[in-house]
């Protein structure tokens, strides 16, 4: 894909600078390659693969050993992901006091499914096994933010503090009836 | 650092200083803000306590600490006037916040109904409040790994100091040799709270004895296990504890380098974590040449990538060395061949959280407590249906009724306890018959549990024994590394026979299918997360085979839980016009009611075969 702006040299430093930067916090070892990809993740919000082809160059490891890293961990990710990253504990304790209803809740309000991320690039919603709240059981995490003791009915007034302001107006997800 | 002597002074200055402070006139106010804290709103609740002194002018220390263990109660907030007991609020909300603000720390006078306890032993006037003594949650519990978490600000080290922090370090390193450390912790006998209590001094020694240039240890705080929290809380709230016991431990070993290996999804662990290290080499305890020993010792912290099996602890190690988290084969077991390929100890938070006690009191003190062969307390994250959940820490030895009944405060609206879930994905349901046995390493294995992490999730009537094993199965199935068959493939057929159980299409056979392959996935694979997996099926098939058989020949879920499985028949209260047909057809008299009155089905005796619902003539029954 040829660039017709005539600045694709120039677009690619500024793509990749802050890249270099993480690169050249770290030693140049294999060990260094998960936290790498921890923080470039952080930075462009998920791994396109320029971003994997430079980190396998610098650390001399090749781009198949570096993929297999990444799908092999759950934190890593190859798609673009939301803003807002949801996660719904289904651990025991959340089992057992009705997790599954507010991710069902989570789910008919913003019309995906776990693993998936709104169109509109707000929320991406995920399931994990445990956050180790589970005295506060049901628990979601929202970003870094944990909210527990969560009801289908409280799970809207959750996600729509995260709503980022442009959009809060145009909210026309509807509201969660109770079962 | 250089000396005891050195240690000890600065304690005493710490001490004058938070004396000072004391004497300063000024009200302490210490927020609980572990992650638990946090989740309930205590970030709110911090904020609106310090709008609310602002607002009043009020000169107030507000400081934090971390999780005192009692969740049910979160946010939790002390309130300590100069010269009088330290109180404890429970469910503190911006309000409640607000109100203590004014009565207590202005008026002088507690706010009795939100308080839940007062430190001390009780010279108060207000008998209103107990003490913590008073409490049956705390009063049964021993504190050895726990003593400081609630109490101190873990953002502290002169705090921690305060306590009698780095004592234990600074008498291992200045007067003990590495093989009396591990003399010490052998005579304590100490095993690995990490779930498989292996004894963690001969650990120490197989490390110690071989030769290598280099050694490393390793800090396991990947805590996994759905249902257990002890390892996040004791970072969070006393992150020196556990850096100590390291330290310690790498002397002992001879490495001079350490790792925390801490799972992503604990960030709060890991900022406090980071926060201690900076602070413990400010003041020497990490560093070159501590106390003058001629010990250099540095210690890293690792984030894991979100992977069950890096609990393992090849696996680990494979991680920190940038990675797949596979398992590899033992043996070399690490103490020869770990990280690097180099003599590598590795164990679990909660473990290295009792080694300063030990070195400190002494082999004999810590040996005091709990049984012959389980040494020591252990911490359980109680959760489920019970009436107090929480982090409580118990002399091993202590029986489940005890736990639950005397700590928890037993089951909610007088609900039926059916089973105990232990030990997470890799242990097991133990029955409300067994809940008199004393819990220690080997009584949990031969109840076909394990004491694994701690976990203790309390379950009732509600709750479907098939479901549970499912949903572990599930779980481990899904965190399967993918390496070895016996899990991989093993574990998959095992949750396609479990899938079709649940939904209604079991068959004969299925059970003792089920028995078949899991006592081969225990024996074959490579790694204790197959190893183990099957353990939450076989438990529940063990004590709970009337629900499987249920589920199968039935297609009856006794709790009503399985989807896709016929639930009992429901009487609309309002549609019934009491003609008692339906009474007649019933073959096990699940339906009672007087004449012209609605009539109600006893689930537990509906056997759903419909015969009420096609004889209603007013179509007011239906399935659930």
């Amino acid at each position: 894909m040829n660039c017709v702006c005539g600045h694709a040299q120039e677009n690619l430093d500024r793509y990749f600078s802050p890249l270099y930067s993480i690169l050249n916090s770290y030693s140049k070892a294999e060990s260094s390659l998960i936290p790498i990809l921890q923080d470039a993740q952080e930075h462009y919000g998920y791994l396109p693969q320029e971003v994997l082809r430079e980190i396998a160059g610098h650390l001399g490891l090749s781009l198949g050993k570096v993929y297999g890293v990444v799908t092999f961990y759950s934190q890593f990710h190859l798609q673009p992901r939301g803003r807002n990253v949801i996660r719904v504990c289904t651990g025991t304790a959340c089992h057992v006091r009705g997790g599954a209803e507010v991710l069902k809740a989570i789910e008919k309000q913003l019309g995906i499914k776990a693993g998936g991320t709104t169109d509109d690039l707000e929320f991406t919603l995920e399931t994990v096994a445990c956050i180790g709240a589970c005295g506060l059981a049901p628990v979601i995490m929202v970003n870094d933010d944990t909210h527990g003791r969560l009801t289908p009915e409280k799970v809207g007034l959750v996600l729509d503090a995260y709503r980022s302001k442009s959009k809060a107006g145009a909210n026309t997800a509807a509201p969660v009836s109770r079962h | 650092m250089r000396s005891m002597a050195e240690l000890l002074q600065l304690k005493a200055e710490i001490g004058h200083k938070l004396a000072d402070a004391e004497l300063s006139q000024k009200p302490k106010i210490i927020v609980g803000m572990g992650t638990c804290g946090i989740a309930a709103g205590a970030r709110d609740t911090l904020e609106a306590i310090r709008e609310e002194l602002e607002k009043a002018g009020v000169d107030a220390a507000l400081t934090q600490t971390g999780c005192i263990g009692m969740c049910e109660q979160e946010p939790l907030v002390d309130v300590q006037l100069p010269g009088e007991d330290r109180i404890t609020y429970g469910k503190v909300t911006r309000t409640d916040a607000v109100r203590i603000v004014r009565e207590h720390v202005l008026g002088k006078t507690v706010v009795a109904e939100k308080a839940i306890a007062a430190f001390g032993e009780g010279s108060r006037e207000d008998s209103r409040i107990p003490t913590y003594n008073d409490l049956e949650f705390y009063n049964k519990q021993r504190r050895i790994v726990l003593a400081n978490c609630g109490l101190i600000n873990p953002e502290s080290i002169e705090e921690y100091i305060a306590s009698g922090g780095y004592e234990a370090c600074a008498k291992a390193l200045i007067s003990m040799t590495p093989e009396e450390v591990i003399a010490e912790i052998k005579n304590s006998g100490l095993r690995g709270r990490g779930g498989a209590g292996f004894p963690t001094g001969l650990k120490w020694e197989l490390t110690r004895k071989t030769p290598s240039d280099k050694k490393y240890v390793i800090c396991n705080a990947d805590e996994g296990d759905p249902g257990a929290f002890m390892d996040r809380s004791l970072l969070e709230g006393d992150p020196h504890r556990v850096i100590e016991g390291m330290i310690i431990a790498a002397y002992a070993i001879g490495a001079n380098e350490g790792y925390i290996y801490v799972r992503a999804e604990y960030p709060l662990a890991i900022r406090r974590l980071q926060i201690a290290i900076e602070q413990a080499k400010a003041y020497g305890f990490i560093g070159n040449d501590l106390f003058g020993s001629g010990f250099d010792f540095d210690l890293k912290i690792k984030k894991g990538a979100g992977a069950f099996v890096c609990g393992e602890e090849t696996a680990l190690m494979a991680s920190i060395e940038g990675k797949r988290g596979m398992p590899r084969p033992k043996p070399p077991f690490p103490s020869v061949s770990g990280l690097w390929g180099r003599p590598t100890n590795i164990n679990n938070v909660e473990t290295f959280g009792n080694v300063s006690y030990i070195i400190k009191h002494g082999a004999e003190a810590y040996r005091a407590v709990g049984t012959e062969g389980s040494a020591g307390t252990k911490v359980f994250a109680l959760t489920g249906k019970v009436n107090r959940t929480g982090l409580v820490e118990v002399p091993m030895g202590m029986t489940l009724r005890e736990i639950i009944y005397g700590i928890g405060g037993g089951m909610p609206e007088g609900r039926e306890l059916k089973a105990v879930q232990i030990g997470g994905p890799s242990g097991g349901c133990i029955p409300e018959e067994l809940l008199d046995l004393p819990i220690d390493y080997e009584s949990l294995r031969q109840a076909g549990a394990m004491m694994g992490s701690g976990g203790m999730v309390v379950m009732d009537s509600s709750t479907c024994m098939v479901d549970v094993a499912r949903f572990f199965l599930k779980f481990t199935q899904s965190e399967s590394c993918g390496k070895c068959t016996p899990c991989r493939e093993g574990t998959k057929r095992m949750l396609e026979i479990l899938d079709r159980i649940c939904s209604g299409e079991g068959r004969e056979g299925d059970i003792e299918l089920l028995e078949e392959l899991g006592s081969h996935i225990c024996r074959t694979s490579l790694c204790q997360l197959g190893g183990s997996a099957p353990n939450p099926v076989l438990s529940t098939i063990k004590y709970f085979r009337h629900e499987y058989e249920a589920h199968i020949k039935d297609k009856r879920c006794l709790a009503n839980v399985c989807a896709g499985m016929s639930g009992a028949y429901v009487i609309d209260q309002k549609k019934c016009v009491g003609c008692g047909l339906c009474q007649r057809v019933c073959p096990t008299g699940a339906i009672t009611g007087e004449r012209r009155q609605p009539h109600v089905i006893n689930e537990q005796l509906c056997l759903s075969c419909g015969a009420c619902a096609q004889k209603c003539p007013v179509h007011a029954i239906a399935q659930t």
